[in-house]
């Protein structure tokens, strides 16, 4: 695999060596020489991109740099761009074209990023692997008989496979986070309420996130830059303190930083070379004059039950308006109820229906107090002790993983298996923090991640200490079949 | 703990979900062992703990109300499997 030179395109547009048009040349070839391999996309947008690059030409001409301007990305497919294809993973929203833009997405356009294509993912975001999509499985840059973890699986392996700089994914549990760590690149999930979730197809509504997937800590800063802030059609959204030191992101201070390992986040479950590597991590942050410092962090015995009885339950809420009444696809029946049956029947995969009716027992007469109840309650205890942690240090770190990434068809059939890649992903999402997953080398020739977790709405410094961590280590540069 | 086919039936109903006759008992195994291990949550002591309400660090207040125009009829129903006359087309109901 021939990477694209994606460091040299900022400078290079900058400098008017670069046109944004060319750009997309060189990343359609790309990507048309690896899809057949890897499956990441959904479907190129009409040709290719070209009529942003040609409005981001105009803009560069005019004098204006920086940002993501002329920057092509891809846009994971439960992000709504008004009047293209917008599937979800999910044969349900077959030939469904939304009628408005996810305020998110719509920030990148206005901030001149070229969107190329939808990218895949599991459906409706249920899934850590990348194989729930309707449309196929996606499949790991460093080992296609690998997953490249998900749901943002097309996204994350658009950028491991350097069709682009950067992606746009949703994390609701770790979906942003696990299929960076598994494909060595870098994915954030911001503050709940940092990004709007607005035009995003909701999955569990009190997690939902968007995240941007990129090479650097730089690049990231850069896309939350654009996207960030208080929207008025997601009244959960809210304002990021210190928006502006995104532009030209400095590194953190590392001497005397606080920096938390929990002995839950290297116990006896963790794949020993990837607890070499996150040790490795916190010796290179040591040397550095940070003080590491072990605590433990209880809560992350149950996170995975919490996460998925409260998932479950928002999903059956939230997938109900996939009745073949208004939109997506029809399936034919007596009657409105029997025609929904049919129509769900026809359009959900087995993992949507999983989730749809554990929680629709949970929410179910007579098991809401010892189910749901219980879980929102767990909830609460799991942010106590977050933030009982983060009063002891500044930042904690841990894997994303406990496993590198596995084979395809090696989870699918233990739905519990499948849920467990995820534990170290829930908790700061059941708590609502910002969390960074980075590459940190590898472990039996595949990709190890590193998980940062900050303070509520301290995601600048969390980006600060990513990239300052990304001065002294060179792992984010690593690429699939050793190039670098 | 213990899931019947039954149940799995029952929430099936509940969610306007059909299912096919070979995926049912596999489903019913699946949410047999995630309740059960789900039941570990009972061992915490939660009594006095308050639920999980919502998850914003801040207050955000309530956007000002403003007066502004939102999709037209056309684009409402662009998407609709059946329409006429500006209406979606739904099953008969009686």
């Amino acid at each position: 695999m021939q990477p694209l030179p994606w460091e040299a395109a900022r400078p290079g547009l900058d400098a008017g060596d670069l046109a944004p048009e060319a750009l997309l040349r060189m990343a359609r070839e790309h990507l048309e020489r690896e899809e057949p391999t890897l499956g990441a996309l959904q479907q190129l947008l009409p040709e290719g991109g070209g009529a942003w690059a040609r409005a981001a030409h105009r803009r560069l001409r005019a004098g204006e740099r920086g940002g993501l301007l002329g920057l092509p990305f891809v846009v994971k497919d439960n992000f709504a761009l008004a009047g293209h294809p917008m599937g979800c993973g999910s044969r349900i929203l077959e030939g469904y074209r939304p009628p408005f833009t996810a305020t998110v997405v719509g920030r990148l356009l206005e901030a001149g990023a070229v969107p190329i294509a939808s990218a895949r993912m599991d459906e409706f975001a249920m899934g850590s692997s990348g194989e729930y999509c309707a449309g196929g499985a996606t499949r790991n840059p460093w080992d296609p008989s690998r997953v490249p973890g998900g749901s943002s699986s097309g996204p994350a392996v658009a950028v491991a496979a350097d069709y682009v700089p950067f992606a746009l994914g949703s994390d609701t549990g770790g979906s942003v986070r696990l299929p960076a760590g598994f494909c060595g690149v870098s994915g954030l999930r911001p503050t709940f309420g940092v990004l709007s979730r607005w035009g995003i197809a909701a999955m569990a509504s009190s997690l939902d996130q968007a995240g941007p997937i990129a090479r650097s800590a730089v690049l990231l800063a850069e896309a939350l830059h654009a996207m960030a802030g208080r929207d008025s059609l997601d009244i959960l959204s809210v304002d990021l303190p210190r928006r502006d030191a995104l532009k030209d992101l400095g590194p953190a201070r590392l001497r005397g930083l606080r920096v938390g390992l929990p002995k839950e986040y290297l116990g006896p479950g963790v794949h020993p070379g990837i607890r070499e590597r996150v040790q490795e991590a916190m010796s290179s942050l040591a040397g550095e004059g940070a003080d590491i410092v072990e605590l433990s962090l209880p809560s992350t015995e149950f996170s995975i039950e919490t996460y998925y009885l409260l998932c479950t339950s928002e999903v059956s809420s939230n997938m109900s308006r996939y009745d073949g009444m208004r939109f997506g696809r029809r399936v034919g029946g007596e009657g409105p109820r029997s025609v929904a049956a049919h129509t769900r029947d026809a359009g959900f995969g087995a993992e949507v229906k999983r989730r749809i009716l554990l929680g629709s027992f949970c929410l179910s007469r007579g098991y809401y107090d010892a189910f749901y109840l219980r879980a929102q309650k767990a909830r609460t205890l799991i942010r106590q002790d977050f933030d009982r942690a983060l009063r002891i240090v500044d930042v904690l770190a841990g894997p994303i993983s406990p496993t590198p990434p596995f084979r395809l068809g090696e989870k699918t059939r233990d739905p519990l298996e499948m849920y467990l890649a995820d534990i170290f992903t829930v908790g700061p999402a059941l708590a609502g923090l910002p969390c960074v997953s980075l590459p940190a080398g590898l472990a039996d020739g595949l990709p190890v991640g590193l998980q940062f977790i900050a303070r509520s709405l301290e995601d600048v410094f969390l980006l600060e200490l990513a990239h300052a961590f990304q001065q002294i280590t060179s792992h984010h540069k690593l690429r699939p079949g050793g190039a670098s | 703990m213990k899931i019947t086919r039954e149940e799995v039936l029952h929430c099936a109903e509940l969610a306007c979900l059909r299912l096919r006759e070979e995926e049912i008992e596999g489903l019913r195994q699946d949410m047999e062992r995630l309740l059960s291990q789900a039941e570990r949550l009972g061992q915490l002591s939660l009594d006095d703990v308050p639920p999980w309400v919502q998850g914003l660090p801040v207050d955000p207040g309530l956007r000002p109300d403003r007066v502004q125009s939102t999709f037209s009829q056309a684009e409402a129903l662009g998407n609709a499997p059946e329409s006429a006359q500006g209406h979606f087309v739904v099953p008969r109901v009686l």
